[in-house]
């Protein structure tokens, strides 16, 4: 068991014959993926590693049952990416595409509620199951599969942490990474709800950043409705306000969005916070001991 | 984000239907009109509290008015000066009100605020002073809602259809325009009208593609910054001296934030993002150089980006240069190891502990004095 992956997960790649499309689908292929089709307007009738082609997500979803989607197409035809893969009835939708006006993403993500497709990003590395599936671009060789459920709102360090976990003889039972802007699908609240009903998740790590106030939602999320281990990072601690720090939703505006009210508001939920992405193994193994 | 300056902002409103003061805009005094009434002109800069600052001044005749323009001329505003003055007619005001337009990050959905408490720093307004309402992006701003703003900000009659016409007009700036914010602070009400006496409307960088019209100002004025900007490199500026080279906004701030565990004190902020490309990191590394760090600090996590792309960018770019600074690399992931071959090759050593190599980071600087 995982949570939103299984052995059912059919997966359409919408984007494929770009150059990040080409690439991640044959890395996810190596991670055991079933990627059913692809789709690119235009180009029906072609293969990508044997994959077929096709022009529209409908088609993917009719002749080969895709029921997941990810999106590598451009900021500025993402918005209608998604909307197609919702009215094809897919409905676990993860946008890889960085720069997605906020604009659109509010309407999609409206649009979602209505159909009942989870979104997950944009800007966002996906989610990763070890030995059942992964729709992202999470680099393969740092998984091993274990009890461990990974959020996070970071690409790089996600992986950065997860090979700690590993390393420490930890595994993973699902990663995702929700995405740096500051308009996204899942949260670290849907996350933590799934995760508290996954038999095989035994302990959370939540991997924040500055900006926005998702931390300290989650942190009271969890203090009424979690009972299994959480621990935590907060990226961003030394960063100045008023400057982006590299992702959209990266920024302490208005007093709003520290580090230092993260902090605070997971150690009143009773979630440790580690000072360094290093030190969450020691924290994990601790937090599961107790 | 593209912050315009107050003409600008009023030239939307004029468009969508806001009232505003009659005005124009001037770049020098002799391009001020005869003034045959009360005015005021407003240095147009976007630095904020101008009129604490002098940079609105009130005046009745042309000599006063020229001399007012060149008093404003004179105001550093955060080491920025007013190349643009808006000449506007003085409006007699009975009250302030506030309203504004704005994205709500957590419901994920636009919002629409208003106060009585006009004229001063929303963020100053108690929270039980402000109405709140979200807006379905679908639907808009319901009859109900405008109904409801009319009576609670006390609006008389006469001037209620003024009221909903502002506030269509604010959210149709707000959605064809691509607005983050869209602010009338303050919203002057007089004896017979409103109007808006100031413009904030700020534009999503992300959706610029659809307003080609809308020129990209920088609002940093960092010369570094803008440079980066240019080349998709997210690019900060901060006050130490050790350069930090990473990849990830994510890990780029972890680096960051454990160097100032250690006692350093980091000056640039350069995440390198995914990139398969080591001419990206040699033009990176460059403008790395430009900043003039005492250290730089590469702290890689190979995963799209390959640790060999980035140590070839990296060397390639030391050939050329010749950094007076030292390099400390920490290389971890997808081909860590042709990485760490690379960079020896070029006499750079490489840690694997990111703690590790921060600590050497810092204690080369001497605990970032």
């Amino acid at each position: 068991m995982a949570i939103l992956l299984n052995k059912n997960t059919k997966v359409v790649v919408q984007g494929i014959t770009g150059h990040q499309g080409l690439f991640h689908t044959k890395a996810m292929r190596e991670f055991g993926t079933k990627i059913v089709a692809g789709v690119t307007p235009g180009k029906e009738g072609e293969l990508v590693d044997g994959i077929p082609v096709y022009d529209t997500v409908k088609k993917a979803v009719v002749e080969k049952g895709a029921n997941s989607s990810i999106i590598f197409v451009p900021a500025p035809f993402t918005k209608d990416a998604i909307i197609e893969a919702i009215d094809a009835g897919i409905k676990l939708v993860i946008i890889i595409t960085e720069h997605v006006p906020f604009h659109d993403m509010v309407e999609v993500l409206q649009y979602s509620k209505i159909h009942n497709t989870r979104i997950i990003g944009p800007n966002c590395p996906g989610i990763v199951a070890p030995g059942i599936s992964k729709i992202g671009i999470m680099p393969n060789s740092i998984f091993r599969k274990g009890n461990v459920g990974v959020l996070s709102r970071s690409g790089t360090l996600t992986y950065e942490i997860v090979n700690a976990i590993t390393e420490s003889g930890m595994g993973i039972s699902t990663a995702i990474g929700l995405g740096g802007d500051p308009v996204i699908g899942m949260t670290f609240i849907d996350g933590l709800s799934l995760f508290q009903d996954d038999v095989e998740t035994e302990a959370v790590v939540l991997v924040g950043e500055i900006g926005g106030t998702a931390e300290e939602e989650a942190a009271e999320f969890i203090e009424k409705n979690i009972d299994k281990p959480v621990v935590a990072y907060i990226a961003g601690r030394s960063a100045p306000p008023g400057k982006r720090m590299g992702h959209a939703g990266a920024i302490i505006s208005r007093g709003r969005g520290t580090a230092d009210s993260k902090v605070k508001a997971f150690e009143n939920a009773g979630v440790k916070v580690a000072h360094l992405p290093q030190d969450l193994p020691e924290l994990l193994h601790k937090a599961m001991k107790q | 984000m593209v912050k315009l300056l107050e003409y600008e902002g009023k030239d939307f409103f004029k468009k969508y239907g806001i009232p505003v003061p009659s005005g124009y805009v001037v770049k020098s005094v002799n391009e001020i009109q005869p003034i045959n009434f009360a005015m005021v002109i407003k240095a147009q800069v976007l630095t904020g509290g101008r009129g604490k600052r002098g940079g609105i001044l009130k005046v009745s005749n042309l000599p006063e008015a020229r001399k007012a323009l060149d008093k404003i001329s004179t105001i550093n505003f955060d080491g920025h000066y007013a190349k643009q003055y808006l000449v506007e007619s003085a409006v007699n005001v009975v009250k302030e009100l506030y309203i504004s337009i704005t994205l709500d990050r957590s419901k994920r959905l636009p919002i629409l605020m208003a106060s009585t408490e006009g004229g001063m720093e929303i963020e100053n307004v108690p929270d039980e002073k402000i109405l709140k309402y979200y807006i379905n992006p679908f639907i808009g701003v319901s009859l109900y809602i405008k109904r409801e703003l009319a009576k609670e900000l006390k609006i008389d009659k006469k001037m209620v259809g003024t009221l909903y016409a502002i506030v269509d007009g604010l959210w149709n700036i707000f959605k064809n325009e691509d607005a983050e914010l869209v602010e009338i602070n303050p919203l002057g009400v007089t004896e017979e009208t409103l109007v808006a006496m100031d413009a904030k409307v700020v534009i999503e960088d992300d959706a610029l593609f659809r307003h080609k019209n809308i020129e990209k100002v920088d609002e940093t004025f960092d010369e570094l910054e803008a440079k980066a900007r240019e080349k998709s490199i997210a690019f900060v500026k901060l006050d130490g001296n050790i350069g930090v080279i990473a990849n990830g906004a994510g890990l780029t701030m972890a680096t960051l934030d454990t160097l100032t565990l250690w006692g350093g004190k980091p000056g640039v902020f350069l995440d390198l993002g995914g990139t398969d490309d080591p001419a990206k990191v040699t033009e990176a590394f460059e403008l790395m150089c430009d900043a003039e760090p005492n250290v730089v600090f590469v702290n890689i996590f190979g995963g799209v980006t390959r640790c060999d792309t980035v140590a070839t960018g990296l060397v390639n770019a030391i050939k050329n240069i010749k950094p007076k600074f030292p390099i400390v690399a920490r290389i971890r992931g997808f081909h860590e190891v042709e990485g760490r071959d690379i960079l020896k090759k070029a006499g750079i050593s490489s840690f694997l502990d990111m703690k590790e190599a921060a600590k050497n980071v810092v204690d080369m600087v001497g605990g970032g004095a």
